[in-house]
């Protein structure tokens, strides 16, 4: 006999009721008077544990639990851009109407999507054809930036016996693909990754439009990168500045466990902000996922999932997606609450066991892949996810399983943020893997000697480590003159192509030619300088006197259009300054040619 | 009307089992007649069929298995609010202790509070002069602001935070248009403003302090103190900021006042959390303290903010020592994480004699960049913190240079860094904790120093600056007045 399914036991945000013999693992239920959205996460007999997705204070042992039958599901259809949802995609916009409140109360019920709004469908498909899944039916221009494309539903196929162009509500019918009526609307299940053909080898960079990262340390569009840093390091700047001006077509924003007045940054600021490639507002190819630090921290678990879910969906529209998670350290610290009150075995730091393999479902959901359809269309996922490990402590559970599965590892260093070098990546504990991959690129569609330039200047900071630690035991006098000019041009490469301030309009956003000719200036004016140091009693400080450092120094800021003009005119003053500095220091012999960089 | 259940099983520490109970909830509030007749307040942290878990907000002590009653109120814990709150004083579990009238309630609130929905958040933007030169030049204070103080045990951070309640103040208009000539007129401003102030565990002398601080300066008619000081009840500590906040929303949300909350001391209240945690057995996570520590911080830290389409704002101006200066220590470091930055204060400044000691490196305020520049404050004003925090970063890593080798050794250039990171300490940093420095001030101070380095060497401030400013700080630099 199954009685009606009533809770017998509340402690936070975990439920327990009994009767539930019907109930399946990951199912949606609706727990006490007030409704309450949860999903049992553990079957006992007929005792199955819930998590809460809201606050459960007032809530007590008798109250009934009603069962749905589904498992948690994104609704998938045109409107999801310019969104803000809560982690279980309630419109948070919605939420303030419903609620007449600047509050989130609970048990209240609103749509992922808005059932009354005409979308504009124009069919592609036609009466006779026959489709499969993630084939094309038709597409709707959702914003400005984006052409929704309609899709036949994974697991549907056969011939379209009817379809037509026009103003539909996503519930209304707009094709017949056999039997099967088929709707804007479509349903997944956040924790199973969307279906596709198969993936394939990142070989593109996703631009990012910041110099350290694009040019030290790539991420490929459909890779998965990690920034770790301690807090005030700069993770938040970074993740908005990526998601303001990377190379992707969508971006789908999770706020995490953070602060709220870091989304509503976001929300006062995007609508404001032109894509850089565009002109349009940013919002309208942004996807925000809210769930701050005070909201109920099992939706926060969820939140991950419901955002990687939409961006897949974009991703099979044959769009470069990127997804930005801010931080992943707190969902798992969600997990870990969970765990703890199902009093579940702990593993590492309390963290449960299968932390690790969570990470790893998760970070594997990015990919370049072959989207389902016959029209061979590619699709890319990149994961950007932060981590805020503990005292900055990178030896934490979360920051190691994350390294595990994630390619780029790019470590926000507090010691630079005091000195307020931003972006705050440590040069020398940063890598990308993808740098390899990524090298042809770089050399054909950007500059011949882009990545020559680039391991050099890998290698010149890296010397530089080692000789501070000599100018720190002997002082500066104690270096050739050689290794005075590598601290030197470590010195330009630092401060005058690293350092980029996010903040500043000119400065935000600096495309790859750009970048590759800032550094090839620096590299020339070490190159040439290199064989004039070798006189004899040569004075480095009229070296560093040159007004032409002056130049190289406000270079970041010579505008996109005037590139190549600027930066030849900047070589030629600092060949010629450079190389007057031999004719008037040394009286006898000829300038000589120097070694020249890679052009 | 409610039963009184004598079936106390379990006592243990704050903790109290009683079985056989029907229709309780979650979170609802008991009240519990010891033995003797004293009454306590408890709260139910785990509620089963024909169980409750309950935690007391003070002592267990007298409390017996047999002759104890509990009452299960059917309500959450809950406070009454009026503006007539104002200028009251009361105990950490929200009754008067100034031996005033009880307060007649407008409206009963649940402390716990709803999340605030950030979509129905505004950026906060108004920039606070608080009159002390480390803090509105390098890590600016803006209304609305979370903003820490992470110090230790003996420094002055209870001095810091009453300089800080006792001076801050927007620009007027005027101001901001003339840089600074303008005099200050108080009638000027606009809002009402109060100050909300909640003592955790703190000693007597501390929380008289700030009582008598407020006093001096009249600000305690618009003040509203809880106080649960280091002999009251531990447990008691975790219901106390959360009645403060929810006073706090009610005069910022519903009455338009300005509110700034201080909450002190945060590492106390950390304390009765992880004493609550173990007495349930529950797994630990770092130190000892519960693995929900980070949840519990955010549900209080984030009950600050403005709110779009109020007038009021809360402030917060939290305090915690952290156990040994050790910042990555799970207390400091998970407010970190959910604070809008930190002010951090240094044993070596304190110990040279520095006040306040608010040391740049490690300091931030992440919400200072729409707070700094033209139409707020002045154009110059976030060149001129990126620049001084850098110089005096450099000037600080010379030093210890210099300690090595020898200043002989140094360059010209390093020689320059060095005055100028002493003279930044000594003129800049310091300052009398009665001296009100307008931010104009400040900046000016800021310009006299950089003109201890060489043009070349100020890459973070912009050349036409330079020529506007520099001058002018050196020439008629105003004997400092407070």
């Amino acid at each position: 006999m199954s009685a009606q399914p009533t809770i017998v036991k509340v402690a936070g945000p975990l439920v327990v009721a009994k009767g539930m013999r019907t109930a399946k693992m990951f199912e949606v239920v609706r727990v006490s008077k007030e409704k309450l959205v949860g999903e049992v996460i553990e079957l006992h007999g007929d005792r199955a544990s819930i998590q809460v997705y809201e606050e459960t204070s007032g809530i007590g042992p008798g109250e009934p639990v009603e069962l749905t039958g589904e498992t948690l599901s994104v609704e998938l259809a045109p409107g999801l851009l310019t969104s803000i949802y809560d982690g279980i995609q309630r419109p948070l916009q919605l939420i303030e109407e419903e609620a007449k409140s600047p509050f989130i109360p609970r048990g209240i019920y609103v749509p992922g999507l808005d059932r009354k709004k005409k979308w504009k469908f124009t069919a592609t498909a036609k009466v006779g054809e026959t489709v499969q899944s993630g084939d094309i039916l038709g597409t709707v221009q959702e914003t400005t930036l984006i052409e929704h494309k309609v899709m036949v539903p994974p697991g549907l196929s056969g011939k379209v016996e009817s379809i037509e162009s026009g103003s539909f509500t996503i519930e209304e019918t707009i094709a017949t693909v056999g039997k099967d009526k088929v709707c804007m609307l479509q349903r997944w299940p956040i924790r199973i990754p969307r279906p596709s053909k198969g993936k394939g080898i990142p070989n593109k960079p996703l631009q990012t439009g910041t110099r350290v990262l694009d040019t030290l340390f790539p991420v490929a569009k459909g890779g998965a990168g990690a920034i770790p840093g301690p807090f005030g390091a700069g993770k938040t700047v970074t993740q908005q500045s990526l998601a303001k001006y990377c190379s992707a077509q969508v971006i789908v924003y999770i706020g995490c466990g953070e602060r709220g007045n870091e989304m509503t940054e976001v929300l006062s600021e995007f609508p404001h902000l032109q894509d850089p490639n565009t002109g349009e507002p940013l919002m309208k190819r942004t996807i925000l996922i809210a769930n701050t630090s005070n909201m109920p921290v099992a939706a926060r678990e969820a939140s991950v999932y419901t955002g990687i879910t939409i961006a897949e969906y974009y991703r099979d529209m044959g769009y470069d997606v990127a997804l930005m998670a801010d931080s992943t350290s707190r969902w798992a610290e969600a997990m870990r609450e969970m765990s703890g009150r199902l009093e579940e075995m702990p593993g590492e730091e309390g963290y449960p066991a299968y932390l690790g393999s969570r990470t790893a479902g998760f970070y594997e959901r990015a990919g370049i892949v072959d989207c389902l359809g016959s029209d061979d269309r590619k699709g890319s996922l990149t994961v950007i996810g932060a981590v805020s490990p503990p005292g900055g402590d990178f030896s934490e559970p979360v920051t190691q399983n994350t390294l595990r599965v994630t390619k780029v590892f790019w470590a926000l260093d507090a010691k630079l943020a005091y000195k307020r070098h931003f972006p705050s990546i440590n040069w020398l504990q940063s890598y990308s893997l993808y740098a390899e991959n990524l090298n042809d690129y770089y050399n054909k569609e950007v500059a011949e000697g882009f990545s020559q330039n680039r391991d050099r200047a890998r290698k010149i900071l890296q010397e530089e480590s080692k000789l501070e630690e000599i100018v720190r035991l002997v002082g500066t006098d104690a270096l050739s003159p050689k290794e005075q000019l590598t601290l030197e041009t470590a010195r330009m490469i630092r401060e005058d192509f690293l350092f980029q301030n996010a903040f500043d309009p000119a400065d935000a956003f600096t495309s790859l030619r750009k970048q590759f000719r800032i550094l090839r200036a620096i590299l020339l004016f070490s190159d040439i300088a290199e064989p004039i140091l070798q006189q004899e009693d040569f004075d480095f400080g009229k070296l560093q006197n040159l007004s032409v450092k002056e130049e190289i120094v406000q270079c970041s800021f010579i505008p996109e259009e005037e590139v190549d003009e600027k930066f030849d005119a900047l070589e030629e003053t600092i060949r010629k300054q450079v190389t007057a500095l031999q004719i008037s220091s040394a009286t006898a012999g000829t300038p000589q040619e120097s070694e020249s960089v890679a052009v | 009307m409610s039963t009184a259940y004598k079936t106390v099983q379990d006592i243990a520490g704050p903790l109290m089992m009683v079985e056989g109970v029907s229709n309780i909830t979650y979170d609802e509030l008991c009240e519990v007649e010891l033995p003797d007749g004293k009454k306590r307040l408890g709260k139910v942290l785990e509620a089963r069929e024909g169980l409750a878990v309950v935690q007391l907000f003070e002592s267990t002590q007298g409390a017996a298995t047999e002759g104890t009653k509990v009452r299960f109120l059917g309500r959450t814990f809950e406070i009454g609010v009026s503006e007539d709150i104002l200028g009251r004083m009361f105990s950490g579990s929200g009754t008067p202790i100034d031996g005033g009238p009880a307060i007649v309630p407008e409206k009963k609130l649940d402390i716990n509070g709803f999340p605030i929905n950030p979509y129905s958040r505004e950026y906060p933007a108004d920039f606070i002069q608080t009159g002390i030169s480390t803090i509105d030049v390098l890590n600016t204070l803006v209304r609305g602001q979370k903003l820490p103080i992470f110090s230790g045990a003996g420094l002055p951070h209870a001095q810091l935070a009453a300089q800080i309640a006792r001076q801050a103040r927007v620009l007027t208009k005027e101001e901001v248009e003339t840089e600074g000539k303008a005099t200050y007129d108080a009638s000027m401003e606009e809002g009402k403003f109060a100050v909300v102030f909640a003592a955790m565990g703190v000693t007597f002398e501390e929380a008289q302090y700030f009582k008598q601080e407020f006093e001096k300066t009249g600000a305690l008619s618009r003040a509203v103190l809880f106080m649960n000081t280091a002999d009251n009840p531990v447990v008691e500590r975790i219901a106390t900021p959360r009645l403060a906040l929810t006073a706090a929303e009610y005069l910022a949300y519903e009455k338009d006042y300005h509110v700034t909350v201080i909450l002190t001391d945060m590492t106390n209240y950390c304390e009765a959390l992880r004493e609550v945690s173990a007495a349930r057995k529950e797994v630990p996570g770092r130190r000892g303290y519960p693995g929900y520590l980070y949840t519990d911080l955010a549900t209080l830290y984030e009950r600050a903010g403005r709110i779009r389409g109020k007038a009021g704002s809360i402030t917060q101006i939290p305090i915690l020592t952290m156990p040994e200066d050790d910042v990555t220590h799970p207390i400091p470091d998970l407010t970190g994480y959910i604070t809008e930055g930190q002010i951090r204060l240094d044993r070596a400044l304190h110990q040279k004699g520095i006040f306040p000691p608010v040391i740049p490196m490690g300091s931030l305020s992440r919400l200072k960049g729409k707070a700094q520049g033209e139409g707020v404050t002045r154009g110059d004003h976030s060149a001129m913190d990126a620049q001084l925090t850098a110089a005096y970063a450099r000037g600080v890593e010379i030093r210890e240079l210099a300690v090595i080798l020898g200043e002989s050794s140094l360059s010209e250039t390093d020689k320059m860094y060095l005055t100028f990171s002493n003279r930044f300490e000594r003129e800049f940093i310091m300052q009398d904790e009665r001296e009100n420095r307008s931010i104009f001030d400040s900046l000016r101070i800021g310009w006299d120093l950089l003109s201890e380095l060489p043009k070349s060497e100020l890459k973070r401030v912009k050349p036409e600056q330079v020529e506007k400013y520099m001058k002018s700080a050196r020439k008629n630099a105003p004997a400092l007045v407070s």
